[in-house]
């Protein structure tokens, strides 16, 4: 087991309310995570989740209203930002504009009083690693978007941060240096084995980057998992429909067998589908299938095959999108590869009759 | 550049600027006139051993403008530099604390500048008045030891007028401040003191010397709260010359304010280059 790096332990903050007086709404709500050392973390969630507001915890912004906030399993209480060993890339750079960007890189180690001699050497080696050699002597307003958040990366790094806190910082920029920059981030995490916070609301940009990703939603953290874990087996239906695209059809339990349930739909029918919770028979759950692990076909009688009617077809290449119609007016979208030998037709018309299904084991029972 | 200005514009600017400056060219021009009277003028002064400067050279003879002057460098000079002070951190503090009767505090910002000055000047001396008497007959002071008008309430009455000025100047100056700058400083170590020293302060310099050229200017040329507020040996240049107006006017007043406007001038060139400099 890897050491801890930074751990939240039931941590809530809670802002006033500014239109009910005396009124407070937790944006983060017991909070418990822990993150290991070396580890690329990411926390997802859409806009207004809570992210910003769990990192500034760590760095020391904000204090939590109650709870507490460990980095290498020392309690933080009222310690203040610049006693803490994290160093954080803001969502808006916050480069200074008044400094040239060596003395912006330099400012962290001026801070910590190394020697000018030093210094210099590690300005550069750290602008070398974000691969903006040269650019000493300018000032952050004549640099690119791309290259102004280098610079705050360098800034950041260069002070060989125990942890390293990243507020979308790829957020403002566009979707090819986006990419290329999100491949230089995890190389660079790799090569200087520092641990990576990382916030971001992109559920791709999460999945591609992250040793393992905490999903939050209104405060709360949802669930903690690698990126397969996390799009294979999604907890709830926030997570399930938040990562990726998801099919959600409603039923009640009907009965279980170990890990496999079946679950009655509205239209009588039935589905076995796969969970690891506690349900009692009678209750209304979801059955969460991805489109992907979802297949049509012109005739079989197998479990978890339905018969429906095709609404709508999209083509894009290497997939084509099926929506399909089942009985009790259940919307489903089925996702088929293209890859069968040569010109690949359509394998079904729109208004044809089809049977989709899924296996036992690509379906999960959620509980609302 | 070919296009053609209209004749309107041309005009108006030849009178705009005509209004403005040709009163300061008859001064300059009247501080060399030959009339003691000074009413036309009579050919250029050709007198002594300073020539044309003649009416210059008396002024330098002059112990009371000398003093005078002195009085209002000192005075201006202190009271720029205490109400730059006062009134920067003053918009630090509207700007990013939240406090009981702030929105007063930031109404009454206001009041200074909108209310008559005559108004503020009558009412700093009864202000004045009414603390140095009571203090006075409290503790039974000796007349040496005894307050009253002077410098001291000279510069308190500039202060209370100039800080509302530099306040409103470095408030705008702050509107356009990331405050995320403090907190990257902070992040990267600084603490509150060098996160100011280092980044707040010289991001803010534009606005701070800005209000404190105001500050400087609105001083020097100050005559109504002055007026109320002088007393014996704080005899500002505005309330000099006043004085001279009510005898006649000879040209070394003009020689006097010729070589103020220098002084304003050079001030303002150094202020422009250093604002460029820091911006
Ligand atoms: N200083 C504050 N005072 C009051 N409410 C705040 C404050 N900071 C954040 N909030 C509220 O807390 C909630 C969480 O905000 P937070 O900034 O953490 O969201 P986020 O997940 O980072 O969103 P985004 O993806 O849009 O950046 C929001 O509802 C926000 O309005
Ligand atoms: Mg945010």
């Amino acid at each position: 087991m890897a050491a801890i790096a930074v751990e939240l332990r039931d941590v809530v903050k809670e802002f006033a309310e500014p239109e009910k007086k005396g009124e407070a709404f937790a944006a983060v709500n017991h909070v418990n995570l822990q993150i290991n050392d070396g580890e690329f973390f990411s926390l997802l969630g859409p806009s207004g989740c809570g992210k910003t507001t769990s990192l500034r915890m760590i760095a020391g912004f904000e204090l939590p209203t109650s709870g507490e906030v460990f980095i290498h399993g020392k309690a933080m209480g009222k310690t203040p930002p610049y006693q803490r060993p994290v160093n954080t890339v803001f969502q808006s750079y916050a480069l200074f504009p008044h400094l040239t960007i060596f003395d912006n890189v330099a400012f962290g180690l001026q801070m910590k009083g190394v020697s000018q001699l030093e210094i210099k050497p590690r300005v550069q080696e750290a602008l070398a690693m974000v691969r903006l050699p040269g650019y000493e002597k300018r000032k952050p307003k004549q640099l690119s978007g791309g290259q102004q958040q280098r610079v705050a990366l360098a800034r950041a790094l260069v002070n060989r941060p125990e942890v390293l806190l990243l507020d979308e910082p790829l957020g403002a920029l566009d979707l090819k240096l986006r990419k290329e920059m999100q491949l230089e981030l995890k190389t660079l995490q790799r090569e200087v084995g520092i641990t990576f916070i990382y916030v971001t609301h992109d559920q791709e940009e999460a999945l591609t980057m992250s040793d393992r990703i905490a999903v939050m939603n209104r405060g709360k953290l949802l669930q903690v998992g690698d990126s397969s874990g996390i799009y294979e087996s999604p907890n709830c239906r926030f997570v399930a429909d938040f990562i990726g695209d998801t099919n959600f059809i409603t039923g009640k339990v009907h009965s279980r067998h170990g890990d496999t349930v079946s679950v009655e739909l509205t239209s009588g029918v039935w589905v076995e589908a796969k969970s690891d919770q506690a349900l009692n028979t009678g209750q209304s759950v979801t059955v969460a299938v991805r489109p992907e692990k979802m297949h049509i076909r012109s005739g079989t009688r197998l479990p978890n095959w339905f018969e429906g009617r095709v609404t709508n077809i999209v083509y894009i290449g290497t997939d084509t999108h099926y929506s399909v119609r089942l009985p009790g007016d259940q919307l489903v979208r089925v996702r088929e590869q293209n890859d069968m030998p040569g010109y690949s037709r359509p394998l079904a018309n729109e208004g044809d009759s089809v049977w989709v299904g899924f296996a036992v084991e690509s379906a999960r029972v959620l509980v609302e | 550049m070919s296009r053609r200005r209209s004749p309107w514009l041309t005009l108006s600017t030849i009178l705009v600027y005509g209004f403005l400056y040709l009163p300061i060219v008859v001064l300059v021009v009247f501080a060399f006139n030959s009339s003691r009277q000074n009413v036309v003028f009579e050919g250029i002064v050709n007198r002594d051993a300073c020539g044309p400067f003649y009416w210059f050279c008396r002024v330098f003879q002059n112990q009371d403008a000398l003093d005078a002057s002195v009085n209002t460098l000192k005075i201006a000079l202190t009271s720029t530099v205490l109400s730059t002070l006062i009134g920067t951190m003053a918009a630090l503090a509207l700007q990013r604390h939240t406090f009981k009767l702030k929105l007063f505090a930031e109404a009454s910002l206001y009041i200074p500048i909108v209310i008559p000055e005559i108004v503020m000047g009558i009412g700093i001396l009864v202000l004045f008045n009414t603390v140095f008497r009571f203090v006075n007959t409290t503790f039974d002071l000796a007349p040496a030891q005894r307050l009253g008008l002077g410098l001291g309430t000279v510069i308190i009455s500039h202060v209370a007028f100039s800080v509302p000025f530099v306040t409103l100047t470095v408030r705008t100056r702050l509107h356009s401040f990331d405050r995320a700058v403090e907190e990257a400083a902070a992040d990267l170590g600084a603490n509150a003191w060098t996160t100011f020293r280092r980044i707040t302060l010289p991001l803010i310099m534009p606005g701070v010397l800005a209000g404190a050229m105001l500050a400087f200017t609105l001083s020097l040329d100050d005559f109504i709260i002055t007026f109320f507020t002088n007393g014996p040996g704080s005899t500002t240049l505005p309330i000099y010359v006043y004085g001279l107006l009510r005898r006649t006017v000879t040209p070394e007043v003009n020689a006097l304010s010729t070589m103020w406007i220098l002084v304003v001038l050079a001030a303002l060139v150094v202020s422009n280059r250093v604002q460029r400099r820091v911006a």
